[in-house]
């Protein structure tokens, strides 16, 4: 498959310390990524790397296909980047803000124009297109950073805490521009510590950790690694021996009774069919069968709790 | 390792981008009102001496810029005076600001070096100065006609236009130094007062301490003229080293034909000579060329420094 960021051994270090170490990062074309971490763990720095914007101190690092240290015109004008924090010109309207980009890259005014207006009207800010951006508001400005964005029609976008400080409702409408822009086959790479947003539109997630990338995978992937649980089932049911049946199935981590009739399954290998039949087999009544994701809440949580008991 | 791809990419859309914000800012709105109150001052402070006098001086045009009336000051002192705060008033937060708005990170993921940020913001600033200096000049000189009405010589004109670059290069080195502070300091208010600190060092006190450094290195011990001479000398030496001096010495030469030389001058090395003949402006340009030089390469050496301190600078704030 056609990889669109490409790290090998990416070492970055501030003043003596490891901010990026060794990092092997791959992304494939369409992919939405997401990076976690808590704060100061090397997400941004990375990021930062990629769009050369920083230097590495050692390590190979390829986006689309181009060296970020030696041809960051190239990477800068495929990526779309959305710093945390997002900031404007306060004394420049909306449109001014987003011309003043389609100028730096370069697009004919008519095209710019047009994508300008388009691209307030899906954020919503077709209203305030010739306001300063000074009278914003902080979800506003988010969203004027999308528009920023989709004006400038990248290959690959960047978003680095992008949800952050946005309320539910906004940060839902977020997450759901996000889908779109994997929908038009943009590769996404997010950088957040809300989690569960993260798991809601993200393919893949890197676990970032003291400069270093210590896990990667899907959110089930991690849940097997982390949890050494990738499935969660949850399941209620009437009925004398059950208990005993579920307990013997084969791949069974853990078996937790929840309230009277409800229990929880969590196990290695998908055991839908398994329970139900041993509900079934003990003569008893089933009566719900759902498969819960599994949560990257708890996976972060535990992995973290984890290196704090280690040190 | 070599990087590809041009550093002049976007440097015209970073300046006009600057310009434009520059020329419609509220800080544009106070240049503008100076700017006319020193245009009006200095014609009106001029025009009433000029004209007691009219018909005795070959060079009336640059009388205009040159001659003063108690209280007000000659419009060349009031330029001398002005022309640094505005342009420090157009550069101490040219980098700084970026980072306050938290836009430079932003602007630095677009298609572009950081070397046209920084190039558009400076050339953008130089360019702002230079509407601002030409309105006045104009302004003076348009009053100055209308009061006056003689028209100016061709060497006037040149001699004027000559003053009006220098003035400009003055203004690029107070416009440097403030970059270089907005690049070096994050708030935009510590970047101003160091400049205006930088410039209250020369505008007051590098004389004084020029004499006394002159003194020490250089002490009369005979009271030889030699060493008297030699002081002076050294005393010119340092002072040299302040924009002011330079620029007073330039203009100074240039507005005054008659001035022929800008350091001690010997009763033997005036023997023969005509004095108060006016010198041709081929002549008075050579006496300032090295001045000139002077404060270009000051311009150069400040955008140089604020450039590689801007290059080594982390994006993350």
């Amino acid at each position: 498959m056609d990889k669109v960021i490409e790290t090998h051994g990416l070492t970055k270090i501030y003043n003596g310390t490891h901010a990026v170490q060794d990092l092997e990062l791959q992304v494939q074309r369409g992919e939405v990524f997401g990076m976690l971490g808590p704060n100061g763990s090397g997400k941004t720095t990375t990021i930062l790397m990629l769009l050369g914007l920083t230097e590495p101190t050692s390590g190979s690092v390829r986006v689309l296909g181009f060296d970020p240290a030696r041809q960051p015109l190239q990477v800068k004008s495929r990526v779309g980047y959305m710093p945390d924090s997002v900031g404007f010109y306060d004394d420049l309207t909306a449109r001014e803000n987003l011309s003043y980009i389609a100028r730096l890259n370069r697009i004919p005014s008519a095209e710019a124009r047009r994508r300008i207006e388009s691209a307030l009207e899906r954020m919503g800010l077709a209203e305030q297109i010739d306001r300063p951006v000074g009278t914003f508001s902080h979800g506003m400005r988010q969203r004027l950073g999308l528009a920023e964005l989709l004006v400038k029609k990248p290959e690959m976008v960047i978003l680095d805490e992008p949800t952050l400080g946005l309320d539910p409702g906004a940060a839902r409408e977020f997450l759901d521009l996000i889908r779109g822009l994997k929908h038009e086959g943009i590769t996404v790479l997010l950088a957040s510590h809300l989690l569960h947003q993260v798991q809601a539109v993200c393919d893949r997630v890197g676990l970032f950790h003291k400069g270093r990338m210590v896990l990667e995978g899907t959110v089930r992937e991690l849940s097997q690694q982390v949890l050494g649980v990738g499935h969660r089932l949850r399941l209620e049911a009437e009925g004398d021996g059950i208990v005993e049946r579920l307990k013997d199935l084969q791949g069974l981590v853990r078996l937790q009774e929840q309230g009277d009739h409800t229990y929880i399954l969590e196990s290695e290998r998908d055991l839908r069919e398994d329970a139900a039949r041993a509900v079934l087999d003990a003569g008893g009544r089933l009566l719900t069968l759902r498969a819960e994701e599994p949560n990257l809440d708890e996976v972060y949580t535990h992995y973290f709790q984890e290196i704090a008991y280690a040190s | 390792m070599r990087r590809e791809g041009s550093p002049w990419q976007g440097v015209w859309t970073v300046m006009a981008k600057e310009m434009a914000d520059q020329l419609t800012g509220a800080r544009m709105r106070i240049l503008e009102l100076l700017a006319l109150v020193a245009a009006v001052g200095a014609v009106y402070a001029a025009v009433g001496n000029i004209r007691s006098n009219i018909g005795e001086d070959p060079f009336l045009f640059l009388r205009l810029f040159t001659t003063s009336r108690e209280p007000l000051p000659a419009f060349v002192s009031f330029l001398g005076f002005i022309t640094p705060l505005v342009a420090i008033a157009l550069g101490f937060d040219a980098v700084n600001g970026e980072f306050n708005r938290r836009t430079m990170s932003r602007i630095l993921a677009q298609p572009i070096y950081r070397d046209a940020l920084l190039l558009g913001k400076y050339l953008a600033g130089l360019a702002t100065l230079a509407v601002v200096l030409t309105a006045i000049w104009l302004l003076v000189a348009g009053l100055g006609l209308i009061f006056l009405g003689v028209p100016p010589g061709g060497e006037e004109v040149a001699r004027g236009l000559l003053f009006l670059l220098a003035t400009l290069a003055y203004g690029g080195v107070w416009l440097g130094l403030a970059m270089v502070f907005s690049v070096i300091f994050r708030q935009p208010a510590t970047a101003a007062l160091a400049s205006i600190a930088v410039w209250l060092f020369f505008t007051v006190f590098w004389g004084m301490l020029a004499g006394v450094l002159a003194q020490v290195f250089s002490p009369l011990q005979y009271g030889f003229l030699e060493e008297v001479l030699a002081q002076t000398r050294m005393e010119i030496a340092l002072s040299r080293l302040s924009p002011n001096t330079l620029y007073a010495e330039i203009v100074l030469a240039l507005l005054n034909p008659t001035v022929r030389a800008l350091g001690p001058v010997l009763p033997i090395q005036l023997h023969r000579a005509v004095l108060g003949a006016p010198l041709p402006l081929s002549q008075s340009l050579g006496l300032v060329w090295p001045h000139l030089v002077g404060l270009i390469a000051a311009v150069i050496l400040f955008f140089a420094l604020a450039y590689v301190l801007f290059q080594r600078q982390e994006v993350r704030a």
